[in-house]
Order: structure tokens, then sequence, then C-alpha cells
């Protein structure tokens, strides 16, 4: 009866496990691992989902094509004369599957498919670059030790101690302003990039505090003697060593720096920096919609809710991987 | 323990120091001159380099940091223009509010104390409360209920709970007045009517990641041997589980509080925006809209401080709790 759940789901049964994994002998602690994740119906039908996604969002133009309206189309003769789309539920219909923006009449399906693209290039450009930065810091001071560990480690207390939205909103128009003009059109590209930069240099520390935490827990043990005593170098100790040991706590920290940054990015743009008009922006059109909060609340939901459901399912997905890595330290234990 | 606090806060105070470094060198990237943001209508070359001079702006840039420093501490003369006598801790004088930034922090802190402290109290009591009780019996109705509005207000912007608090209870119902400040000492009642949204939505955000945190430790910790063993004298479920468990399993999540806190409370800048609160966090917001560099710094600077002091804060209360740091 202790351990509630977790314990139930430690070491799945051979018999719940599919064929091909069910053999018992010679496991490596990563085919477990995804074995504990194949058996997880929500880590299951979480991954569809997020597979869905990431197509529907690389395939932007594919579905924009296929739809017939592009995010930058206009349909103000759908529009009353406050501006206001025509129809029940914001005007949903047939032709405009979620309805159309009030004011500028813009169709709001294929302007969040396009927003789905904006916010998971981001936020995985991101999250790839925060966690091999804070990962290679951590293994090298780790590693290395003795000054370096110092340095780094006051440059990690002043990286944690930034306010993150704050930093971010006072650099991300400073770094704008140093490469534009006030009337220049900036590209959405150059909007992105000055996200991702901020988003690594006040993103990694927290990655390195952990690796390093666990390469000073392993660099001791005795397979790691035995190596060096085996004339091993650096370099085969960190990748052939260490890097295998460290999958586990790697793989947790993107799994949740990933819907950080989703909606951290949302975020950003729901307070004006980032990405502007007219690129397709979820934290953009949430708070633009705000504005219509009391006319046209359909406008404020559609955008919310699919900013939530695309969080929902990575938080999910991120938890069932972290139960799947270490069993007993349990995900939210939500099935 | 005198000592781990001597050495603690010295290291904090060096933080504070390279993080003050590092805004005013971020200002030095700015292409554009700080002066026209500063400057007040009808701007022409020569004012702008009475201002500039004003400002010392056209002194090296060690000498302006050592100056604002200077200024934090024992407090500096500004220009006329500029209010005079700046007293500790002055952080500079802000051309776009015509008050030091001293003063106008002082005005909005305030705000967003208000804002968190209140909050936090109700994130905490409920969050940890509605942990503990799903880890009572792991799998029960209450505990998959629990997991589910906990897994929903992870994952939801702030903005969008506020957007729709407000319609709910604002627009539609009527029931609340739209948020405002009234300061407690002048009516507590209008004082918390003006900002129970506020506190819902961050209650609701936080408490639902606290629970998952509540129920995940508290599970931990039931399984191991001491409880097995307060079990085994006999001891009622109720104080193996109110005294023995919950004692070890809220250590970790004093860290996570106090960071959590220590991280609000320099500007809650989301939450104030959505509920036009005017705390730090959209003083901030404004600061940078209008190019107003001493504000920003002002709220980078107080926002690091309640980050740092949070984390010795933290690591002393984990010396007292967990005997096993010492």
């Amino acid at each position: 009866m202790t351990g509630g759940r977790s314990d139930d789901r430690a070491i799945p049964t051979t018999g719940r496990l599919p064929a091909p994994i069910g053999r018992t002998a010679g496991r490596s602690p990563g085919s477990l691992a995804w074995a504990r994740l194949r058996a997880d119906r929500t880590a299951v039908v979480n991954g569809w989902i997020l597979i869905a996604l990431i197509i529907v969002a690389a395939a932007a133009p594919l579905v924009e094509a296929l739809y017939g309206i592009g995010p930058q189309d206009q349909f103000q003769g759908q529009l009353d004369r406050y501006g206001m789309p025509i129809g029940p539920l914001g005007g949903i219909s047939t032709q405009h599957w979620l309805g159309l923006e009030p004011g500028l009449g813009r169709d709001i399906f294929i302007r969040l498919v396009y927003g789905l693209r904006t916010s998971l290039v981001i936020a995985t450009i991101a999250t790839l670059v925060t966690i091999t930065v804070g990962a290679a810091v951590g293994l090298l001071t780790g590693l290395v030790g003795r000054w370096t560990d110092g340095v780094v480690g006051a440059i990690i207390d002043v990286a944690l101690a930034m306010p993150f939205l704050i930093v971010a909103l006072t650099v991300v128009p400073t770094l704008t302003q140093r490469f534009y003009g006030p009337r220049d059109a900036v590209p959405p590209s150059f909007q992105a990039f000055s996200l991702i930069l901020v988003f690594a240099v006040l993103g990694w520390a927290g990655t390195a505090r952990l690796v390093r935490g666990q390469v000073l827990a392993l660099r001791d043990r005795e397979f790691v003697d035995a190596a060096r005593a085996g004339g091993a170098g650096t370099t085969h100790i960190i990748c052939r060593e260490l890097l295998p040991n460290l999958t586990a706590p790697i793989l947790v920290s993107a799994s949740l720096a990933l819907p950080a940054y989703i909606a951290a990015e949302a975020g950003l743009s729901f307070l004006g920096i980032g990405i502007l008009e007219p690129t397709p922006d979820f934290g953009r059109m949430i708070q633009r919609s705000l504005g219509y909060l009391q006319t046209d609340p359909v406008y404020v939901l559609i955008p919310g809710s699919v900013l939530f459901l695309v969080v929902l399912a990575f938080n999910l997905f991120g938890d069932a991987v972290r139960e799947a890595l270490d069993p007993r330290a349990g995900g939210s234990g939500a099935r | 323990m005198i000592r781990f606090l001597v050495t603690r806060s010295a290291r904090a105070v060096l933080t504070l120091l390279v993080v003050s470094m590092a805004t005013f060198l971020m200002f030095f990237l700015l292409p554009r001159d700080p002066v026209t943001g500063m400057c007040p209508k009808n701007c022409n070359a020569e004012r702008l380099d009475r201002v500039r001079h004003e400002l010392g702006l056209d002194e090296p840039i060690l000498e302006q940091y050592l100056a604002y420093l200077k200024g934090i501490f024992v407090g500096r003369d500004l220009g006329s223009a500029q209010g005079g006598h700046c007293s500790a801790p002055c952080l500079g004088y802000s051309y776009v509010n015509n008050e030091p930034v001293s003063t106008t922090i002082a005005r909005v802190l305030p705000v967003t104390l208000s804002i968190v402290i209140p909050a936090a109290v109700l994130w905490l009591v409920l969050g940890i409360g509605l942990g503990m009780l799903s880890a009572r019996r792991p799998g029960s109705l209450l505990d998959r209920a629990s997991i589910t509005i906990s897994l929903a207000g992870a994952s939801l912007p702030l903005y969008l709970v506020g957007g729709l608090l407000l319609l709910v209870f604002t627009y539609r119902m009527g029931i609340v007045p739209v948020p405002h400040y009234t300061p407690p000492w002048q009516n507590p009642l209008g004082w918390a009517g003006g900002l129970v949204l506020a506190w819902m939505a961050l209650a609701f955000l936080f408490s639902a990641i606290y629970a998952r945190l509540a129920r995940a430790q508290m599970l931990e910790t039931l399984s191991e041997d001491f409880i097995r063993t307060a079990r085994a004298k006999g001891l009622a479920p109720r104080v193996v589980h109110g005294r023995h468990a919950l004692r070890a399993a809220i250590t970790p999540l004093v860290t996570i509080a106090g960071l959590d806190i220590g991280a609000a409370l320099g500007g809650t800048v989301i939450t104030e925006v959505t509920f036009g609160l005017r705390g730090l966090g959209r003083t901030a917001v404004d600061a940078v809209h209008d190019g107003d560099l001493p504000t920003i710094m002002g709220t980078v600077l107080v926002a690091a401080l309640f980050i740092v002091v949070a984390n010795v804060v933290v690591d002393a209360l984990y010396h007292v709790i967990d005997p096993r740091v010492r």
C-alpha cells in the first residue's frame, strides 16, 4: 500500500509488454524505459498527439493549400459594420472552421496552424540550445573541478538570479534596436532569433547545475576509476562512461524545458515583445482577443484552448517520459 | 550556522553586484541614445547635451557605474533638474515619471506585495493540502480529480485564466469589481475585493504545481522505513501522516516555495498586465516601452534582490529544518 501506484508500474510484468521487448535477458536501462513508455497509455496517446502537432506545424503551407485560405487573407465582407464576425460563435462556418478575427477578419484556424509552427520552432531550438550548453558546461565543470567550478558556479548563481521576464523584456527590444532602425521592418527570423538567444542565456544554468551534480556523484564511482585505470582518455570517459548515465537527467530537463519555452514564448508575445504582427503567434492572438472578452468570447476561448492543449500534451508526455526513466521518482502519476 | 550565513550572504551580495553590472552594461549596448527617451518635449541639441551632462552620461562607464553604486549605498547629488540630492538607496531619476526611481518603486511595491503574499498563502495551503489528501488514498476519486485539476492548472497560461475570471465574475455576474489597488490600511475590504481575482488566478496555477509536488513527495516519504516503524508502533494513521510524514515531505517544498515567492515578488508581470494592476512588473513593462532606463535598472535590481534573498532564506531554513545538511 505504500509507494502508491507508481510502484504498480515500476516494472511492468512481461505479460503486459509488447512481444519483442518481452524478452527477459539483457535489457539495457534504455530499452526498459522504452518498454515502460510503450506500456503507458497516456504516453502513447500523447506521443501520437505530439507527432500529429509536429506534422501539422511542419506542413503548414500544405495545410494552407488544402484549406484554401492563407494566414494573411482578410474577409472583411464577412464582418458586420462594427467589425464583428457575422454568424454565431464568432463566425464559425464550413469555410472558416474556427471563425474569424474581429477587426481584421483573418481566418483563425489557419493562423493557429502557423502559430503552432512559430511556437514549436522557437521552443524546440531553444530547448536544444539550452540543454546542449547546460549539459556541456555541467559536464566540464563537474569533471575538471578546481577553479572552474567556483567561477562557473558564481555565473550560474547570477543567471538564476536574473528576473526572467523583466530581463527578456529588456533584452529583446535592445537587441532589435541594435540591428534595426525604428522604422525598419524586423524580419520574423530575427524576432525568433532574439527570443531563442534570451531563453538560452537565461536557461542553461538550471541544466548545468543539475548535470554538474550528477557528474560529481558519478566521477568517483568504480566504473569511471576502472576506465581511467585502463588508460582511457577524458573524451572516452565523457562519451562512453558519463554521458550514458546522464541521458536520463538530460532528457528530464528537456521534457520540462520544452513546454516551459512554449509558454514563455507565448507569454512574451502576450506582453508585446517577441513575435510581432503579422506573423501568427499564440500569445499575441490571446492578447488581442482579450480586448473582445465581452463582445466575442469564442475568439478568446479558441486560441486559449489550443495553447492549453498543446502545453498539456507536452506536459503529459514529459511526465510519462520522466516516470519511464525513473519509476521511483514518479511524475504526476496521471493516467 | 553563523559562519554559513555570513559566507552565504557574502556570496549573495557578490551575485547582486554582478547582476547590477550586467544590467548596467546591457544599456551600453543600446545604439539609441538613452537621453532621447528621457528628455521632455521640445528637445534640441543643446538641451540634450545638458541632460546628458546632468545624467553623467558623458563620463566613462566605470565612473558612471561607481556613481550609481555609491548612490545605492550612501546617496548622491543629482542635478537640479533631477530633484537635487537623492538619498540612499538612490536608484537614479526617471524623466518619464518625473521622480526618483526609488519613489516609484516605493509606490508600486505594496501592490506587488499585496498580490503575492495572500496568493502565496492560498496556494501553499490549497496545494499542499490537496497533495496530502490525494496521497492518503492513491487512485481514489479525490486523487484522480486532484491530479486532473493540477495537470490542467499547470498547463494553463495565467492570462487566459485571468481573462476568464474577469469575464465571469466581473463582466457577466458583476459580483467582483474591476481589479484595482486600494491600500489595505485605508479600506481592507476594498483591498481584498480589488485583488481577489489576481489571488484566485495565481493561487489556482501555483497550487496545481504544489499539489503535484506535495503528492509525489508524500508518496515517496510514506514508502520509507521510519514510516513503517511508526505504523508498526501502532500509531494512528492521522499521526503518521500528519506528524511524521508531513515533516519529512515538506522540506523540499519549502525550497521551491521560497524560490517561487522570491521570483513572484520581483514582479508578477503577466498577472499585473492581465488585471491592469500597477505593481513592480507592470512598471518594468511600461519602462521598457518608454525606454526609461533608470526605472528598468531599478526594477531589475529590486527583482534580483528578492530572488537572491529568497535563496539565502531558503538555504538557512534548510539548515534549520533538515539536520542532514549541517
